[in-house]
């Protein structure tokens, strides 16, 4: 089961390695996105850090580590077409995959029904 | 997610006429120079910006300040002679019906405001940022209250742009299709005396028209009801503007540029220059004529990134990728939809502004290639006909 951020993001785990994504709700508040820039393979990012940077016509957000961990892959397509962000959040708009320093911190996020009470819906 | 939050006021946001009519259509508002203004409607930013290049978008501008210069003596030419001691612009010559570009500039030769002069026949009608209205007007009634009486319209201001707007306005003011770009004219408009000019700021074809308050709202849902006619908001607005090369009043000039390095030499007409018949008699004359004679040392120019990261406000430009100090930066940025690419505007010496100079604009610590482009990105569509 998926679990998600404050910083509307969320995280899908497989083992020590999460894939972390950004909520339909926040592509709702972004609009239509015209720039990705994710961060390099081997980076080691701890849970805060800046770790990506999304762009839409007005304004540039960052997306955050959500996690402590090492970034193992990212997903190049959205850099090609950011536009993939907004049409499939949650499966094709993928952003990158982070092995985690501590599994066990993934549990404390919250679920999605907690995530919806968060966000108001 | 961070950034693009909206600043805590301090004050009570103000509303326009048309406010309620935003909420029920499903703005997102946001505080923008004291009130409460639309960004974005559902579409949002990119497609409300490609729908006006295609069709018509209808933008609120009521938050702009409307301000009449009625003369003392009941001829216009008095009011002209008087704010052409503001403005280094030729408004004795501005006939009646058009409408002109200017600018109110300061003693050191620096921008106070940019603004849109009509000579309306009687009177002269002017439409002034809203961020600089209250000062404006405040100026005004300082300098010119021994020949004008000044009075700050309460009246919307509908902004209707596009290559549908003249089909789309004709069908409720038949009259407004046979003006040309900078006629102004008053007609009615499901009964509501208006004032219409053929003008505006996104470079493509368009109308501004100010309607009494009161019937803003009844203006703006006939107008909707044309489907080629959408609400626009001021994302949008940022992004057309931005690619017709128009500079934005506080981000791209302010009081720190005056009009000739900011691009602007070419609103101030011969009548206002060293041999003119009104040679200088504006705030800052001499600076300015003297930068128009010999040339400013910094220029506005418009920039292309050569990648796809686009390049905002404020970012640092340098002349290659190891020069510890800045040659300039840039003023606005973004992405323009339309050219489907980042673009952006700011300022360098004229030494380094000629079209296709290399520069590096430092973004998140990264200096990226950006070249000096030929304003404006998206070839303006005026109605000159």
């Amino acid at each position: 089961m998926p679990k998600f951020t404050e910083d509307h993001e969320w995280l899908e785990l497989d083992g020590d390695v999460v894939t972390v994504g950004i909520t339909e709700h926040a592509t709702v508040q972004l609009g239509d996105l015209v720039f990705v820039q994710l961060p390099d393979i081997g980076a080691k990012l701890a849970k805060g850090d800046g770790a990506a940077v999304v762009e839409s016509v007005k304004a540039a957000s960052d997306v955050f580590a959500p996690l402590t961990g090492e970034v193992v892959a990212v997903n190049e397509a959205i850099v090609a077409d950011p536009a993939i962000v907004n049409t499939d959040p949650l499966k094709a708009g993928w952003f990158f995959k982070l092995k985690l320093a501590d599994v066990g911190a993934f549990r404390d996020l919250m679920d999605e029904a907690a995530y919806k009470t968060f966000i108001g819906a | 997610m961070s950034g693009d939050d909206a600043k805590t006021p301090t004050e009570p946001l103000r509303h326009t006429p048309l406010h309620s009519l935003h909420v029920e259509l499903g703005a997102r508002m946001v505080p923008f120079a004291g009130y409460n203004m639309p960004v974005q409607f559902a579409a949002g930013v990119l497609k409300e910006h490609l729908h006006t290049r295609a069709a018509a978008g209808l933008f609120d501008v009521s938050h702009m300040g409307q301000i009449v210069l009625r003369p003392k003596s009941g001829s216009v030419a008095d009011a002209a002679r008087a704010l052409e001691r503001l403005v280094p612009v030729d408004i004795l010559g501005l006939a009646p019906g058009r409408q002109r570009y200017a600018v109110f500039t300061n003693e050191a030769g620096c921008l106070l405001d940019d603004l849109m002069v009509s000579n309306r026949g009687d009177h002269l009608l002017l439409v002034v940022n809203a961020a600089c209205k209250a000062a404006d007007a405040a100026r005004l009634a300082e300098q010119l209250a021994g020949d004008c009486e000044i009075e700050v319209l309460d009246r919307a201001l509908i902004a209707l742009q596009g290559p549908n707007a003249q089909s789309a306005l004709a069908e409720l003011a038949p009259g407004s299709a046979a003006m040309r770009f900078m006629d102004v004219q008053e007609m009615s408009i499901m009964g509501a005396a208006c004032v219409v000019a053929r003008s505006g700021y996104t470079g493509e074809d368009g109308f501004e028209i100010s309607t009494p308050a009161d019937m803003a709202r009844e203006i703006a849902e006939g107008l909707l009801e044309n489907s080629d006619v959408q609400p626009i908001g001021l994302g949008a607005r940022d992004s057309l503007r931005l690619e017709a090369g128009l500079p934005l009043y506080g981000a791209d000039i302010d009081t720190a540029t005056t009009p000739i390095e900011a691009g602007l030499a070419w609103a101030i007409q011969k009548a206002r220059r060293h041999g003119g018949e009104r040679a200088g008699g504006f705030p800052g004359a001499a600076v300015i004529l003297d930068q128009l004679d010999k040339g400013a040392s910094r220029r506005r120019v418009g920039l292309r990134p050569e990648g796809c990261a686009p390049v905002r406000g404020g970012a640092l430009l340098f002349s290659d990728l190891e020069a510890p100090d800045p040659v300039g930066a840039v003023t606005s940025g973004g992405f323009g939809p339309s050219i489907e690419a980042p673009i952006a505007m700011g300022y360098l010496p004229s030494s380094l502004s000629a079209p296709g100079t290399r520069l590096f604009a430092e973004v998140r610590g990264k200096r990226l290639a950006v070249d000096v482009a030929t304003l404006p990105f998206v070839t303006h569509r005026y109605h000159r006909g």
